[in-house]
């Protein structure tokens, strides 16, 4: 699976972790990850540390999971992005709706 | 497919035996298990028999006199052409090579003589599962090809809606060069261009989320927005608001769409820019410097109405100077290795942008060099506009008919904006929409709109805003302007501009009397050096001199009233 999901120790954060190319062949499984990950997630953190690769669906997935989240109040943040997805992201502007670190 | 009910169905069987007997039993035998036979005593008759009887199998003897079974195999293969009529060869040959001949003939299998029933019956069920899947498969592939063909005839009637609503504007401008597939839209990129009322251009590009038919339903209305307002006189901002807001309510939470808005003033040789999520705009100016305008916005469809920021990158620019906008698919360009062009080629090509080649020549020529190919991606899009002296500009012309005394010909309008208004507020659209009201001022549109928008600019600006229009005319200067100027929006308190338009009949067209006041402090118009004489090249503190020049070139009269914060404009038309 090239996404994998863990609560943090005290269970308020989901994690999802994601490998490889993160585009729009990894929809479904996206979806899946934060919407069967069950209650109490008060925010949650897309780790990228083994994403080599994203595109703009990819964009649009991590925006279905900010409104999931609960939009404007969503927390979210995007780390260990490689220097690839971080340009896309910097483009995109979306450290105004994200936490980029 | 249902085996046993196609086991059942009785088949059209041809058999070609030149021994009577041997045909007469096998005849029987596959009478008795319910199919109809025709029969022939040799290769030739068995060709004749299938070009009339159309069977669906079809058993030869390989050894017959007249045409050999294996003839007659190669004849009726031909004649089916693409439809798969299993040809079993029945023999008493059991030599390899003979065997292997039947085959290479086109037999599909054998049943050797002498026969026997069960045989018969099960290689008959066999071969026609096979000719059933053949032709189930047949037809799904007829099928596909049919939907094909339908979704292509659509796409193109769709392309031809689109053009409807898109039309290229004025893309065909001399000073534009661009590139984009002609079925670009089903491929998520737009790209317009429309001509202003008071003359420049507006370009819009874009690039949505995703492909196909969600990308191009979306480009619906981002067309039918974009030239509706541009050729009302909306400015970029206004219509990026409003394209923002429609995406918004119309799009999946996933989709969007990176965007790039420039307004082109050729008059005041000005570039304004907005860059929502595509990649590097570039300027290359005539003397070969160059500068990366980035994404500073979020793309277009995600932001909410009060969150959404529409400010548009002040720019100054001079004739000769050249913009390049594209979108993703010119740094996704790849080459044979599967490497991208990227960032780094975008730079390199411009970065050797002589004087004497055209930066877009000689991008597209690097990316061609680059993928090793003369035709490229569908999502690609690459726009060149170059800034010109405004004469021999593409302007709004409408169509209007004879009857120009129809409509309001004597009429007076106050209108007033005022406070915070001053800072969000565009009233030139609305303004202009009154006087096009008088047929016979519609065809005057770009003067008009000339007209409302330098005195509404100078009141703003000069008048409310009180930023010295020479600022303008130094680099630092121009920065200093702008920024000034977005601050100085915030505090607009107690102050107001107010239009007065009185518009009556005269003999042979109109009279439009338009008088602009502001709250502002006005200026000192007796000493005004463009007022005192025709030398343009000065501009005094609070008119620029280009603009004044402009009013009194279009007006058949100006005067300024008071402390010189109330400009009246005398307009005639004729018919």
């Amino acid at each position: 699976m090239p996404i994998q999901t863990r609560r943090s120790h005290d269970g308020q954060c989901l994690i999802i972790e994601i490998e490889g190319r993160f585009d729009f062949s990894t929809h479904q499984a996206f979806r899946d990850a934060y919407e069967h990950s069950g209650a109490n997630v008060s925010n949650y953190i897309v780790d990228l540390s083994e994403a080599t690769y994203l595109d703009s669906s990819a964009l649009g997935m991590l925006l279905l999971l900010r409104d999931h989240a609960g939009g404007d109040n969503a927390k979210i943040a995007i780390e260990n992005c490689n220097n690839d997805v971080r340009k896309i992201l910097t483009i995109s502007n979306f450290e105004q709706l994200f936490t980029i670190r | 497919m249902d085996e046993s009910a196609a086991e059942n169905v009785p088949l059209n069987i041809l058999i070609a035996d030149d021994s009577d007997s041997d045909r007469l039993i096998l005849k029987a035998l596959l009478k008795r298990l319910g199919h109809q036979v025709l029969d022939a005593a040799n290769g030739h008759e068995a060709v004749l028999h299938f070009q009339q009887g159309a069977p669906d199998i079809v058993l030869l003897d390989a050894l017959m006199p007249a045409m050999d079974g294996m003839e007659a195999a190669r004849q009726i293969k031909r004649l089916a052409g693409e439809r798969f009529v299993p040809v079993i060869f029945v023999t008493s040959l059991s030599e390899p090579e003979d065997l292997a001949g039947c085959l290479e003939a086109g037999g599909d299998g054998f049943l050797s003589k002498p026969y026997n029933r069960l045989m018969i019956k099960a290689k008959i069920n066999a071969f026609n599962r096979m000719r059933l899947m053949h032709q189930a498969l047949s037809d799904q592939r007829d099928l596909t090809h049919e939907r094909n063909r339908q979704l292509l005839e659509e796409q193109h009637v769709a392309r031809r809606v689109f053009d409807n609503v898109a039309h290229t504007g004025c893309l065909d401008a001399a000073n534009i060069r661009y590139h984009a597939s002609p079925l670009s839209i089903f491929s998520g990129d737009v790209l317009f261009a429309s001509p202003r009322p008071a003359g420049g251009m507006l370009i819009f590009t874009g690039d949505f989320t995703g492909h196909g038919l969600p990308a191009a339903i979306g480009a619906m209305p981002i067309a039918e927005s974009f030239y509706g307002m541009a050729s009302k006189g909306f400015d970029g901002s206004d219509i990026l608001r409003e394209i923002n807001q429609k995406l918004v309510r119309i799009l999946p939470k996933d989709m969007f769409c990176c965007g790039v808005m420039v307004e082109v003033d050729f008059a005041h040789n000005q570039l304004n820019i907005w860059n929502g999520g595509l990649p590097d705009i570039w300027l290359i100016r005539s003397t070969m410097e160059q500068y990366a305008l980035p994404s500073r916005h979020l793309p277009l469809g995600i932001l909410s109405a009060n969150q959404f920021n529409a400010e548009m990158e002040a720019v100054r620019s001079r004739p000769g100077d050249r913009l390049l906008l594209m979108t993703d698919g010119v740094l996704e360009c790849a080459n044979r290795e599967g490497q991208l062009f990227g960032e780094q080629g975008v730079r390199h090509a411009i970065e050797s942008t002589s004087a004497d080649s055209h930066p877009f020549d000689v991008l597209m020529g690097a990316i061609k060099q680059f993928t090793g190919q003369q035709k490229f991606g569908d999502d690609l899009t690459l726009c060149c506009v170059e800034m010109v002296e405004e004469a021999g500009q593409t302007t709004l012309t409408e169509e209007v008919g004879l009857s120009t005394l129809a409509g309001p010909s004597q009429w007076h309008c106050d209108y007033e904006i005022r406070e915070n208004t001053l800072g969000e507020f565009n009233p030139l659209p609305l303004l202009l929409h009154i006087c096009m009201e008088v047929p016979g001022l519609r065809r005057k549109s770009g003067e008009v709109y000339t007209l409302l928008s330098e005195l509404y600019n100078n009141a703003l600006e000069h008048g409310v805003l009180r930023l010295p229009s020479d600022w303008k005319y130094t680099p630092e200067g121009f920065e200093r302007y702008y920024s000034e100027r977005s601050e100085r929006l915030n505090r607009v308190s107690g102050h107001y501009i107010r239009f007065s338009f009185q518009h009556d009949l005269m003999p042979s067209g109109g009279r439009l009397r338009v008088v602009c006041e502001d709250s502002g402090q006005g200026f000192d118009f007796h000493s005004h050096p463009v007022l005192q004489s025709t030398d343009m090249a000065q501009s005094g503190p609070r008119y620029g001199g280009r603009g004044l020049a402009l009013l009194m070139r279009l007006a058949e009269s100006i005067r300024f009233h008071g402390k010189g914060n109330r400009v009246e404009v005398i307009y005639d038309w004729f018919i």
